[in-house]
């Protein structure tokens, strides 16, 4: 893997601006850091996908089926025939070029064709010349050209630089969402076996052993009780969190980010030391331990098939409802798609309410699944829970609005109610780059891997920069979000365009401040580092 | 069909609000007759010919006003010589002395409203 | 290159209508092609409609805006995150009447200085504010040609008439709706032709219907301020038309077959065109459906059937193991061969 080592300044060493020859002429060039690496075979044939094989996006010959042009036509038939959402955005684009500087990837790296208008004008132009009696007739002159393999492997360069955020959509006067239109894209793109192993590896091991990272479930209650051990270590008190049993009244569900890897971890330990101190009724499954879902990034059939396990776990466990964790895209698929698609709930389940403070979840009476952020925003607006600000005095924070809970979900003053009651120090980057405006990650949509780092760190500018704005301005050092791969991928972006900022979860927050019935006095925050307020109160007292 | 129950209503009220002049003249058996000018018996010619008044009459009676208002101009000279007072009561309207029958006639068939009678009043017509 | 493409087409429909007119092919472009015309769109239009219609809309997929309902102290962002129907038709007529989503418009701009870089995003509504003139200029500018369409003149007209000509200026009056509409087909051509970035995606089909918009204005601009058209004979053969009757185009200049043949185009190519963002807008998912699927079972029409990898399959792959690290299991391990 080819290391990235370019400064800022050589990265932006680019203008807005556009090629002389037309985008239809212009032919992307594949070179190590600019695509991620192909799925392996053995991942694809694990999951009975077509065509598995090794292949590398360097080769003249991706070596598709023979018939690809007719498996490309008839995919693309098919999905006009289910989807209207397709149909409809194929159609009535004007290009308005409304949404052109809105993708971080195009905002950070200047290639015309990362601009949405010409991301989906990738696929538009296939359907125009394959679908419409003008496209056929006419070609060129009607925006239409024809299939070829070049297409093929533009699409894969391209919708693999899509990461669904849908800021796009927002902009757009007809709401024309590229995380659709990419959707889709990536579907004709499976039906070829062109796919990315970061995203189908986790699909496979999702499928197999319960989560992405395929941690087997003796592993992961090893895991979760290593944590318990460093929660005695701060709080001195014990935790036993409850697996795999059955008729207790909730099933907690996160994404495996946060049971494996640094920053995460410290959020799982958050959740389980609030769940600890309210005594809530629950459980952990490691069948259904993965909140998040790389279907969504795979097809619509995969987004389902490893989604119908949130259920069937809470039937067989007998829960009357589904807490969920700090997870960006799982949250997308919870709100817009899982009662649809694996719906109606088992029908032992029953209306979620906070069984602390009575709350009934009147956003969530068909799913039954509630945000740990709406659970936790309840507690405290309940009072039910004491919480130390001090102990999260030494950081001044900002909070990253992830894509999926924001512009497919709304959920913006949840987290934030929790963060500000969890600290003082709260301060809101741009107006432009919050809320429902809010950029990605750059690494969302399964493109958080190593690999092209490149392409991430320039879709990472614009949060970067904005982050760097409240660094200088109000001298952040943490920025707060709800979601797994955000604490993955925040990291690297953070050390690049705004060092000296680092990631957290929300619940992490709650955990530091969380004051527990029986703890002893705390010397360390979640990560054993020490509490600096307790320095600055012992300097006082001396 | 999906969501025909949304769709359908909408559509026929489109394309029924944007066919409407076809099918209400259609249905209501329309007959359009084009407007007949009350011509004066007595006169033989106009102070322009008729042709070139039809389409100009407007600019000229915009003209007259401004040059007699505002440059004090008060005569104006047709192509064969003649000289004629610049005075739409005193010039047009002697001749033609019934505007509902020469003016509105066609300005009401073309929704054309002039601003002319904001000021002046009407001669009676020729009774 | 599209541009000059898209002119020369528009041009060729000029130069043809108006000396086929000239030349006495009146009964073609002043009759066969407004018939043809008037039918190909409503057959067209309703043809699209029901293209789409045909297929289902599976998932509810709302691009949301603002806060999502929740709990009660927080407060929700109903017109940009609609729960119900009624915020929903909310959210679609501010959608349609004022383009809202189009106001947002910023444009990003990095600004490269010593201290690194500077992504700032400058407000950019110019081209809100023109589409906003242009739509709303093209459909007064439609209704007032309804004096031409019935007989009497509907009760609207002279009401637009006014107002649109409210400053007095000229005889004829002149209609701001006129100027208004140039200036924004002006500016719309104008930057699809020198903001580089829009060139770069813009195709024939966006240049031809401006371009042939732009033609009808202009040829109708001409007839009303400058040639001066017997708009008597006009109408007498309009309504000609629109009895089913039709007159002899007698006495009628061939600019105005011109005017109505860019029309005729204009109607014939809408359907096939991205001019159907007309109807698509009011079907578009990502806007025109309430964010509730958390709430209200929402059926996918063609419905997959559910398949997935079961908890029995789980745990006879991780039995053993489950059982060594005192994970609860269904079925005991003795049991489980049998």
């Amino acid at each position: 893997m080819a290391k990235f080592n370019m400064t800022p300044d050589e990265l932006l060493n680019f203008q807005f601006g556009a090629p002389n020859v037309g985008w239809m002429e212009h032919k992307p060039v594949f070179k190590e850091g600019n695509f991620a690496y192909p799925a392996k075979p053995d991942v694809i044939r694990d999951l009975g996908f077509p065509n598995p094989r090794e292949w590398s996006p360097l080769d003249e010959d991706w070596k598709l089926p023979e018939n690809w042009m007719e498996i490309v036509r008839e995919g693309m038939k098919d999905r006009l025939e289910r989807y209207r959402s397709f149909k409809i955005f194929m159609d009535i684009c004007v290009r308005c070029g409304a949404c052109a500087d809105k993708c971080h990837f195009y905002i950070g790296g200047g290639d015309p064709k990362n601009m949405p208008v010409l991301r989906a004008e990738l696929l538009r132009s296939i359907y125009r010349g394959e679908f419409t009696a003008a496209g056929k007739i006419l070609g060129k002159w009607a925006g239409g050209r024809p299939l070829t393999m070049d297409v093929v492997k533009e699409w894969f360069f391209y919708f693999y630089q899509c990461t669904e955020c849908r800021r796009c959509s927002l902009f757009c006067p007809y709401g024309i969402d590229t995380a659709e239109v990419t959707m889709i894209a990536r579907e004709l793109l499976q039906l070829l076996g062109v796919n990315i192993n970061w995203m189908m590896e986790p699909v496979r091991n999702c499928n197999r052993m319960g989560n992405h990272l395929g941690i087997q479930p003796h592993a992961f209650k090893d895991i979760v009780e290593f944590l318990c051990d460093d929660i005695e270590t701060i709080t001195g008190i014990r935790i036993k969190p409850p697996m795999n049993e059955k008729g207790h009244e909730v099933l907690f569900i996160t994404p495996s980010g946060d049971v494996f890897a640094d920053p995460g971890i410290y959020t799982f330990m958050g959740y389980l030391m609030l769940f600890h101190e309210i005594g809530l009724d629950y459980t952990l499954s490691t069948y259904a331990s993965e909140g998040g879902n790389f279907g969504l990034f795979t097809s619509h059939e995969m987004m389902k098939k490893l989604n119908a396990k949130m259920y069937a776990e809470a039937e067989r466990l007998g829960s009357k409802w589904i807490l969920g964790g700090e997870c960006g895209h799982m949250w997308r698929v919870i709100n817009q798609y899982m009662s649809t698609h694996n719906g109606p709930c088992p029908p032992k389940m029953e209306t979620p309410v906070n069984p602390i403070t009575g709350t009934v979840f009147r956003n969530a009476t068909e799913t039954k699944m509630v945000h740990i952020a709406e659970f936790t925003a309840d507690l405290i607006r309940h009072n039910k829970i004491k919480l130390d600000k001090r102990r999260n005095a030494h950081l001044n924070v900002t909070f990253h609005d992830s894509c999926n809970p924001a512009r497919g979900m709304g959920m913006f003053e949840e987290p934030r109610e929790v963060i500000k009651a969890c600290c003082d120090n709260f301060f809101e980057m741009p107006a432009q780059t919050i809320r429902e405006q809010t950029f990605c990650c750059a690494g969302g949509s399964g493109l958080n891997t190593e690999e092209i780092m490149e392409i991430r760190m320039r879709g990472g500018l614009p949060r970067g920069n904005a982050l760097r704005h409240v660094q200088q301005k109000h001298n952040v050092n943490t920025m707060a979000c709800v979601c797994a791969i955000d604490r993955a991928t925040l990291i690297p972006l953070a050390d690049y365009w705004a060092p000296g900022v680092g990631i957290c979860g929300v619940h992490e927050l709650v955990g530091n401040a969380l004051i527990m019935k029986g703890e002893q006095e705390r010397t360390m925050d979640l990560r054993q580092n020490d509490l600096p307020y307790l320095d600055e109160s012992a300097e006082e007292d001396a | 069909m999906y969501n025909a129950k949304y769709i359908m209503p909408g559509l026929v009220i489109f394309l029924g609000l944007i066919t409407f002049p076809l099918w209400f003249n259609v249905l209501s058996c329309t007959r359009y007759e084009a407007p007949q000018l009350a011509l004066p018996e007595d006169q033989q010619e106009c102070i322009i010919d008729a042709k070139v008044m039809r389409a100009e009459h407007m600019t000229l009676l915009n003209d007259w006003r401004d040059k007699y208002v505002r440059d004090g101009e008060i005569t104006f000279t047709a192509a064969n010589g003649k000289i004629y007072d610049m005075s739409l009561m005193n010039t047009c309207m002697s001749c033609h002395t019934n505007k509902e029958q020469f003016c509105d006639s066609c300005h009401t068939k073309n929704s054309v409203y002039p601003y002319c009678w904001e000021c002046h009043i009407a001669p009676r017509g020729n009774q | 290159m599209a541009f000059f493409i898209s002119l020369i087409l528009v041009l060729t429909l000029c130069a043809a209508s108006y000396y086929g007119a000239e030349a006495g092919m009146q009964w073609l472009f002043g009759m066969t092609i407004p018939y043809l015309a008037i039918a190909g769109f409503v057959c067209g239009f309703a043809y699209k409609i029901y293209s789409w219609a045909k297929s289902p809309v599976p998932f509810r997929i709302p691009t949301t805006g603002g806060q999502q309902y929740s709990h009660e102290w927080i407060k929700n962002d109903p017109l940009d995150n609609p729960h119900t129907v009624s915020w929903t038709v909310g959210r679609m007529l501010l959608e349609i009447l004022t383009f809202r989503s189009l106001f947002r418009n910023t444009e990003v701009v990095i600004h490269r200085t010593e201290d690194g870089p500077r992504v700032a995003y400058n407000s950019a509504r110019w081209l809100w504010l023109f589409a906003l003139i242009f739509h709303y200029c093209f459909l007064v500018i439609f209704l007032r040609h309804f004096r031409f369409f019935m007989d009497p003149v509907p009760f609207f007209v002279r009401g637009l008439e006014f107002m649109d000509g409210i400053f007095q200026i000229g005889a004829p009056r002149l209609y701001q709706t006129d100027v208004l509409i140039l200036a924004a087909v002006g500016f719309l051509l104008l930057r699809r032709v020198f903001d580089q970035k829009v060139r770069y995606i813009s195709l024939i089909s966006d240049y031809f219907p401006l371009l042939l918009i732009g033609g009808i204005c202009l040829s109708g601009i001409y007839m009303r301020y400058l040639s001066k058209t017997d708009i008597n004979a006009v109408k007498t053969y309009v309504m000609g038309l629109f009895t089913l009757s039709p007159v002899s185009a007698e006495g009628i200049a061939p600019i105005f077959f011109m005017h109505l043949f860019l029309v005729c185009a204009l109607l014939l190519y809408f359907p096939w065109s991205k001019l159907m963002h007309l109807g698509g807008v009011f079907l578009s998912p990502t806007r025109n459906l309430p964010n509730d699927s958390r709430m209200r079972l929402h059926v996918n029409p063609w419905k997959p059937p559910k398949k997935y990898h079961t908890y029995e399959a789980y745990e006879d792959d991780f039995r053993e193991f489950m059982v060594e690290a005192g994970l609860p299991v269904d079925k005991p391990l003795d049991k489980a061969d049998a």
